[in-house]
């Protein structure tokens, strides 16, 4: 038993604590630490400083111009990366896209789409959801059929995450209408800009656009573009779901989230006493401190396990859930710290250049928009309930 | 990072899990937690032949473990078969004897099994407040002679001596005290989770100094974070039973024509148990990893990880109840014991609400000065 890392794993820790000390621009730090918005010219920045240093695709291997780093260093990279305040990765094509056609993509979507993730050429959406397709993702009805070289798709996609950004889409189709419903679905790679596709913004609670629904009517797609097998394409996404699941506990953005509620807490006053001094606020500070600290264990765990080659499906479900709820408790109670100056809503204070007076703590405007957006967490890549179903499943074996 | 166990470690415990599984089965385990005695002579000299005592301790004091993953590879083990018999008045009384120096001869006896030692701290009044000490010292002709309280004491009439602290010189000191000398009375009782405790009434009774007077309380805090480490890991043992016995209930029990396990409602409670168990077994690790440390980081380690265990402790022995209906409220169902073992944990050397606060006073300022 040793709950440590390896002196090599720490000075990895050192070496990336001084690429960001380097690399990490204070613009965007200030920006992620302040809970601005980021542009997509924010996000592309970073991904472009990342692949420079040839860590950007940190789940890859390094015949594709990933990092080969083991899970553990795919571990401190997140911790460190968040507590530095660097903008996270967007998952689409790094984290998503690109392991499935590592697996099962063939030579030349190899060859051709890889380089084109790793250099910023795409920028890639989910197509996943649909508006009968949420939790039961496997009834997903937007259709593919084959007509020669190619596949005529039709239907709609819906809650796709910069989908307003993207030049591309992965989407799961149906190919097939008979039988069990996951065997027949593929996995296609859809051009944003063949036509028939229509994007629609959907604005979310606090009033922006972040997602959307996207409309494929009559879209021509090379066959060329299908992933693996036609009809396998569950599989293939749930590969994603089994094998790459062992940071989505998301420890460390729930760290730095836990410094930031920290600060508040202590800046807030109470009966002219800090709040993080008043015994109800300590109480709920130390309630999730120590479910963190748990779940950071937890966590290693789970890394622990994968890393000898046990596949982690209840326990990628257990992270999911605890690191979702810790997540959203840390909103939460960042929400509850403000007391009244939780309620002004002042967007532009959000954005970049701001150069209003604040209402309230300069910290304030941005607090109840994270904790409503991120609202978010516990439905999103398999509603929380779906998680406790895959538990379930997988210890009570019946 | 590394989260199995050494070799010889895990020798250890599958030479107890044999053992316990062997020869102390839950019938036998009732025989003993109901009999007059409240635990078995015959188990603890056999137990301590193969050494489980002196997994508990260091080299140091001649034991050959001590480390918090020893003391919780023991327990986690003692955890799934509910032993009775006086480990945590040993570990603890143990830990203090060590600390404070001397003793060789008494460790060595606690060792092999030939000397029980239990640890009388807590007083009827002090509700898990480890500077909450009323025993009083006297200084008699030939020694000391205390008065005072000690209250729920785990197999205190087991004990050949018993540690107890009492106030002096502005802090608290220990005094070894043989249980059979005037001034001493026991008013013993059984436990509602198996075995006996009792309290302890010292009335000038005679008394042999441990250490230096009014030095003790850091000697005492590491006694019960020895102690936490140990129950937490009882407390993962008997959760894992728990979550296996409910497990298989849910798979075999029908109702409407299926096993009930089909059922969503039980689906969900069952997944998040399960869930919690690990948080709990994380939250042992964390306290395990840091007993070695500096006090304050073991003192918060330990916190968390006794407050983790008396949150989920007590979920998951209510939901195990409530999972297997009627069946679970009964005494035959082993469920049923395991059930109360870990909510009484809860209860013992600081309840979830006690360690939370204990939690919250450590983070303030370095020195948890107030805690």
């Amino acid at each position: 038993m040793n709950l440590d890392f390896t002196p090599q794993e720490e000075a990895f820790r050192q070496e990336v604590r001084s690429f960001l000390k380097e690399q990490l621009p204070a613009r965007l730090a200030g920006k992620v630490r302040t809970c601005k918005r980021l542009s997509k010219q924010d996000m592309e920045q970073w991904h472009a400083i990342l692949h420079a240093r040839g860590w950007l695709a940190n789940s890859w291997p390094e015949e594709w111009g990933g990092t080969g780093w083991s899970l553990a260093q795919r571990y401190i990279f997140d911790v460190e990366t968040a507590m530095a305040c660097a903008p996270r990765i967007v998952p689409f094509g790094v984290m998503m896209l690109g392991p499935v056609l590592i697996k099962y993509g063939s030579e030349a979507q190899k060859q051709y789409f890889l380089p084109r993730i790793l250099n910023g050429s795409d920028w890639w959406c989910q197509g996943y959801s649909e508006p009968g397709a949420g939790s039961d993702l496997a009834s997903l009805k937007c259709a593919a059929i084959r007509d020669g070289d190619h596949y005529v798709v039709n239907g709609q996609k819906t809650w796709t995450t910069f989908g307003h950004f993207a030049n591309m889409i992965f989407c799961l189709v149906r190919t097939k209408k008979e039988g069990k419903p996951q065997e027949g679905i593929s996995f296609l790679l859809i051009d944003m800009n063949t036509p028939g596709i229509e994007v629609r913004p959907i604005i979310l609670l606090d009033g922006k656009h972040e997602v959307n629904e996207v409309f494929f009517s009559d879209v021509r797609v090379p066959a060329g573009n299908l992933v693996g097998e036609e009809n396998k394409g569950w599989t293939y996404a749930k590969y994603l779901l089994t094998h790459e699941r062992t940071n989505i506990a998301g420890i460390g953005a729930s760290m730095a989230a836990f410094e930031w509620l920290l600060h508040i807490a202590r800046a807030q006053k109470k009966n002219g006493r800090p709040l993080a001094e008043d015994p109800y606020f300590a109480a709920r500070l130390a309630r999730l401190e120590i479910d963190l600290e748990n779940m950071k264990t937890t966590n290693l765990r789970v890394l622990a396990a994968a890393g000898q080659g046990v596949a982690p499906v209840a326990e990628s479900s257990m992270l999911k859930i605890r690191g979702t709820e810790i997540r959203q408790e840390i909103t939460a109670l960042t929400r509850r710290a403000l007391g009244p100056y939780a309620q002004p809503f002042i967007s532009e204070a959000l954005d970049e250049g701001f150069k209003g007076a604040p209402v309230g703590p300069e910290y304030a405007a941005p607090v109840a928009v994270e904790y409503f957006n991120n609202r978010k967490l516990t439905i999103f890549g398999g509603s929380n309930e779906v998680q406790r179903e895959i538990i379930t499943k997988a210890i009570l074996e019946l | 990072m590394d989260f199995n166990h050494s070799e010889y470690r895990q020798m250890l415990v599958d030479m107890l899990g044999r053992y316990l599984n062997q020869r102390y089965s839950m019938g036998v385990r009732h025989g003993i937690a109901q009999s007059d005695a409240g635990w078995s002579a015959e188990h603890w000299a056999a137990l301590a032949e193969l050494g489980v005592v002196g997994a508990l301790f260091g080299e140091a004091v001649g034991g050959f473990g001590g480390a918090g993953f020893d003391i919780g590879a023991v327990f986690e083990q003692l955890g799934k078969a509910l032993v009775v018999e006086p480990f945590l008045g040993t570990l603890m009384a143990g830990t203090a004897l060590a600390q404070a120096g001397g003793h060789a001869e008494l460790l060595n006896e606690m060792i092999a099994g030939q000397a029980v030692v239990v640890f009388a701290h807590e007083e009827p009044q002090s509700r898990y407040d480890l500077r909450d000490v009323e025993t009083r010292v006297l200084e008699t002709a030939d020694g000391w002679a205390l008065t005072g309280s000690k209250a729920v004491v785990p197999q205190i009439e087991a004990a050949d001596w018993i540690l107890v602290s009492a106030r002096e010189a502005g802090g608290i000191s220990l005094f070894l005290l043989g249980k059979m000398v005037a001034g001493v009375s026991i008013r013993g009782y059984p436990m509602i989770d198996g075995g006996r405790g009792g309290e302890l009434i010292l009335e000038g009774a005679d008394a042999k100094r441990v250490g230096s007077p009014g030095e003790a309380y850091a000697i005492v805090e590491a006694a019960y974070a020895a102690g936490n480490v140990a129950l937490v890991w009882e407390a993962v043992g008997i959760m894992d039973v728990l979550k296996a016995a409910t497990l298989d209930y849910l798979r075999t029990r029908k109702q409407f024509g299926v096993p009930i396990g089909k059922f969503q409602a039980l689906q969900h409670r069952m997944a998040t148990m399960a869930l919690e168990i690990e948080q709990a077994r994380s939250a042992a690790l964390n306290a395990a990893a840091a007993l070695g440390a500096g006090r304050l980081e073991r003192e918060r380690k330990a916190a968390a990880a006794k407050f983790t265990i008396g949150k989920v402790g007590t979920l998951v022995a209510e939901e195990a109840i409530q999972m297997h209906g009627g069946i679970g409220m009964t005494w035959e169902l082993p469920l049923s014991h395991y059930a109360k073992r870990l909510t009484m944990i809860g209860h013992q050397l600081g309840d979830e609400d006690h360690c939370l606060a204990r939690f919250i006073a450590l983070g303030l300022g370095p020195e948890g000065a107030t805690a």
